[in-house]
């Protein structure tokens, strides 16, 4: 026999071998058929699809920092200014890129030119505003939007990951998705089929901060508060909503809606914390409350502070909304607790949202899907069915219509099978629904490259050419409409790849990977045993075709 | 040997008129379908929303949900019933809300409302234990773990995690999600007597099991919408490029043509049989764009070769022959894969539904328009370029009948020139 045939025959057992042990033998090798479909569902991975799970996008709304940074860039102007005693009208901010600085006093211009360029020349452009021949205009740079997007886009993943870690979900994906400017993470909870408690995590605003309460009376709307300070608000403070301390006349809790005037600067922030854990309320048995306790740093500087502050209020302020403002009694070094109309649940919740840190900027949902565990068993079924039968059928009409040849045809099929599941574990590729549909396809462009080398050789057997002849000069002709019409389609499935997302990804990678190992199976394996067989055949003997 | 056809001589070309007017006639049927339900029906991919599967244990009453429904404020909602040949008496339903001039704040919020809706119509009201039907495996487990029916106390480590997932396994699995009586649960492996007392002890049998929620956006919609018509033109363009550095441009341009004919028919179909245009649709829509190219790059590629050896006959008759030559195979192919796609239709459930329903159309349509079109394009073109050639050359020319492509005008490969 040819030895060429040999390494020939040696080369697609080492590969059919290797592709199995991949599929079966690993992490452990098997010792039991129970280890072996274990190992098998440990490679190939299910998609949410077909496992259950919920697959959230969600989109970081970045102008809130670029505003952020522009308020707080005003903040730090005005008082400068201040400092330095360079007089003008106003400072005020455009809009989210924009300062103007108005009527600067026209001696004092240089002075501000030189400040400006001194401290924020590399964040922002300064120019001189139209129609004001003494005043300015600050705008943000384009880099320095880029790095504060790229900051808040990191941080925001850094917190998500951090509060869905804390929930104790098995393999949770959270990574960023789409182009640059899009802002969008996506998150995938497999396992998870009711994703209300995740995304309220997720989207938690997370943000501490305790400050002084400046005025001790609470008013029961904005415009009232603002009526009773003459109109002004006194410097360095601002009007956060809340709840109102009092109780009703019959003991309960008043629950209406309550504004405090607080000092701008908060004393502590969520930053500041070591830890944060849910309790029981001392006070109100049936709810819960969050205890927390500060950094040693914080608490040298929260521990003066509050002695100084005896018998004042200090607000606790969450996301934007006092809590509870209680009177400082005595000095407090480094414990302080939320309390609120918390369940355990939402307790614990809370403080799983301090202890993962606050988000740089709230959060937007832009899709949701949740596939529940029932359904994603039913696709299984009806796919794997599927596959299955239509396997099933294509092989048993091969064997009758090839005959022996069809045999050829089957195992090349089985053997694509095999090496598809097999590249998917490699490359750690999910199986998803319009995965298994890539796999029928598969089968299908499978059919057809064993159809289109068979006919051919019938066709050269028809023209009286000898059985290795024929094999041969079938194999040449076909291979290159096979070679035509899996480039097309890999063409297509790589387009697919490119632009699709999800579905259409998972599509285009089985395609590809099955088109690839069809072009191995459906040539070189099926030429290899033809040749075997013409081999070890009897040279007057037909083929069985 | 076992054969389809001995050896065909079908003048294919001759009857190019007739796969015309058939293709004509497909096409304006389905348009004009498209036209009357004025446009596409679009799943929420592409028009966002908000889509509720749910599974009840009776047959709901469609009316009263959506009496329910409407009493939470979602009167624009479309309520349809899941069923298939597999499973005909799934007495499943799917709730769409529309979600068209919705704020992204509120995509949760007809969640929340179908869901209200669903409890209210059809709500354990009676019952304040838990319900068993959207119990998760760590629900489940901890209330196992707190009755501890096997008396396993510190001892538990995860047995009852272990369990759980068993006993919701059964629910999801061999019930369908839809439990309907708790002593089922007695098939399952380690469920004793004292096991099935405490989850009926902890747990009620909801009506109904949600399957499936999903939740697009409108800026979602309007991305996936303007990607997938972008997906599928670089995927034709990219075929056209191959196919025009393979063969000649005219071979990419017919066979482009003819793809694309097949992409409209089978839309047109979508809208006859009111089916929705979804993610996976465009996915199986590119499928079939490449499993027609496929035929035709078949035919395509006997007729270079066959261009080569049979330099006598009129480039009709090659064309002919060469479909001929292949028709086995063709129908060898195009009937295997049909079947699989059919299978797919039938038994993949509903999820691929839509899916296989496009491959079954396309494959059929696909296979027919690289003989029925593409071929014929290109011969027409061929006899429309040999005629102009004929008659700058010679005054003869203009009355040549049939016999004129013996003049002129073979189309030759790349290769050969």
């Amino acid at each position: 026999m040819n030895p060429n045939l040999k390494w020939k025959a040696l080369f697609i057992l080492v590969v059919i071998l290797f592709c199995i042990y991949f599929l079966l033998g690993l992490p452990t090798f098997p010792t039991s058929l129970a280890q072996v479909k274990d190992n098998f569902s440990h490679q190939i991975k299910l998609g949410l699809d077909l496992q259950g799970g919920t697959h959230l996008i969600l989109q970081v709304q970045v102008q809130e920092a670029i505003a952020q940074e522009t308020d707080q860039t005003v903040d730090r102007l005005t008082n400068e200014l201040r400092t330095r005693n360079i007089h003008y009208e106003e400072v005020r901010r455009v809009d989210d890129t924009h300062i103007l600085v108005r009527n600067i006093d026209p001696s004092q211009l240089g002075q501000f030119r030189d400040l400006v360029t001194a401290q924020y020349a590399n964040v922002w452009d300064l120019t001189p505003a139209a129609g004001d021949p003494s005043g300015y205009t600050l705008t943000l740079r384009p880099g320095a939007i880029a790095q504060i997007q790229e900051s808040t886009m990191a941080q925001s993943l850094e917190t998500i990951e951090r509060r869905i870690n804390a929930l104790g979900l098995t393999e949770p994906t959270i990574q960023r998705r789409g182009g640059r400017n899009e802002n969008e993470i996506l998150v995938q909870l497999p396992g998870e089929g009711d994703p209300t408690r995740a995304k309220s995590v997720i989207q938690a605003g997370g943000q501490l901060e305790l400050r002084l309460v400046e005025d001790p009376r609470s008013y029961p709307s904005q415009s009232e508060a603002l009526a009773a300070h003459g109109g002004i608000l006194p410097a360095g403070t601002e009007l956060v909503p809340g709840r109102s301390e009092t109780r009703t006349p019959s003991g309960a809790p008043d629950t209406s809606e309550a504004w405090y005037v607080l000092s701008r600067a908060p004393v502590v922030t969520g930053r500041d914390l070591r830890t944060a854990v849910e309790n029981r309320n001392t006070n109100n048995p049936g709810q819960w409350q969050v205890n927390f306790t500060l950094s040693p740093e914080a608490a040298r500087r929260f521990g003066p502070f509050t002695q100084q502050n005896i018998s004042r209020q200090m607000a606790i302020v969450l996301d934007h909304r006092v809590y509870s403002a209680p009177v400082i009694n005595g000095r407090i070094d480094d414990s302080g607790m939320i309390e609120g109309s918390f369940s355990q649940d939402t307790a614990h919740d809370l403080a799983l949202v301090l202890r993962a840190g606050a988000l740089p900027a709230s959060i937007k949902y832009l899709e949701e899907r949740t596939v529940g565990p029932s359904l994603g068993a039913d696709s299984i079924r009806h796919g794997v069915q599927a596959s299955v039968l239509s396997l099933v059928v294509v092989m048993l009409f091969m064997l009758v219509y090839y005959r022996l040849s069809g045999g050829n045809a089957v195992l090349a099929l089985i053997l694509n099978l095999i090496i598809l599941l097999a590249v998917l574990a490699l490359f750690g590729a999910v199986l998803t629904l319009p995965g298994i549909a890539g796999v029928i396809l598969t089968i299908g462009m499978g059919v057809d490259s064993n159809v289109l080398v068979f006919e051919r050789i019938r066709e050269e057997l028809r023209n009286g050419k000898s059985p290795g002849s024929a094999v041969e000069a079938g194999f040449s002709k076909a291979f290159l409409t096979i070679i035509d019409t899996h480039v097309t389609t890999v063409v297509s499935a790589f387009f697919l790849f490119l632009f699709g997302t999800g579905p259409i990804r998972g599509f285009a990678i089985t395609l590809t990977i099955g088109l690839i190992a069809n072009v191995f199976t459906a040539i070189y394996v099926s030429k290899t045993i033809f040749q075997y067989h013409l081999a070890k055949m009897d040279r007057q003997a037909e083929l069985s075709i | 040997m076992i054969e389809l056809f001995k050896q065909p001589n079908i003048d294919w070309m001759g009857k190019a008129k007739y796969f015309y007017a058939l293709s004509g006639i497909l096409l304006l049927a389905g348009w004009i379908s498209i036209f009357v339900n004025g446009g596409l029906r679009y799943g929420i991919d592409f028009k966002g929303g908000t889509n509720v599967d749910v599974r009840f244990a009776q047959a709901p009453n469609v009316d009263k949900l959506r009496s329910g429904l409407a009493a939470q404020g979602l009167g624009n909602t479309e309520i349809q019933s899941i069923s298939d040949i597999a499973n005909p008496n799934s007495n499943e339903v799917l709730i769409f809300v529309e979600g068209k001039n919705q704020d992204e704040q509120d995509l949760d919020a007809s969640r929340v409302k179908v869901l209200n809706a669903l409890n209210a119509t059809y709500g354990v009201s009676t019952s304040s234990r838990a319900d068993f039907n959207s119990a998760t495996p760590t629900t489940l487990a901890a209330a196992l773990a707190e009755k501890d029916p096997l008396f396993l106390s510190v001892n538990a480590g995860d047995r009852y995690t272990q369990l759980a997932k068993k006993i919701l396994d059964y629910r999801d699995k061999n019930a369908n999600g839809v439990l309907t009586n708790f002593d089922d649960l007695s098939k399952v492996d380690g469920v004793t007597p004292a096991v099935l007392a405490a989850t009926k002890n902890s747990y009620a049998l909801g009506p109904f099991a949600i399957r499936n929620v999903e939740i697009v956006g409108p800026k979602v919609g309007a991305e996936l919408r303007t990607q997938a018509i972008l997906v599928t033109l670089y995927a034709l363009g990219g075929m056209l490029v191959y196919i025009a550095f393979r063969f000649e441009w005219v071979y990419g341009a017919a066979a482009v043509l003819a793809v694309f004919h097949d992409v409209l028919i089978t839309l047109g179909f979508f809208s006859l049989l009111h089916f929705e245009i979804s993610l996976t649709v465009i996915a199986a829509l590119l499928t079939l764009v490449g499993y027609s190219m496929n035929d035709t790059i078949v035919i395509f590629d006997r007729i270079r070769e066959n261009n080569r050896l049979l330099r006598k006959e009129s480039f009709a008759d090659v064309v002919n022959k060469s479909i001929n030559q292949t028709l086995s195979r063709t129908i060898l192919t195009s009937g295997l894969t049909f079947l699989t796609v059919l299978v797919l239709f039938l038994m993949g459930g509903q999820v691929l539904r839509a899916f296989s329903f496009a491959l079954v159309v396309g494959i059929v349509v696909g296979t027919y328009s690289s003989f029925g079109i593409a071929a014929p394009l290109v011969v027409a073109w061929n006899h429309w370029r040999g005629r102009g050639v004929a008659a700058s050359t010679g005054p003869a020319a203009g009355n040549k009948t049939r016999g004129s492509e013996n003049v002129s005008g073979r189309l030759a490969p790349v290769g050969r020139r």
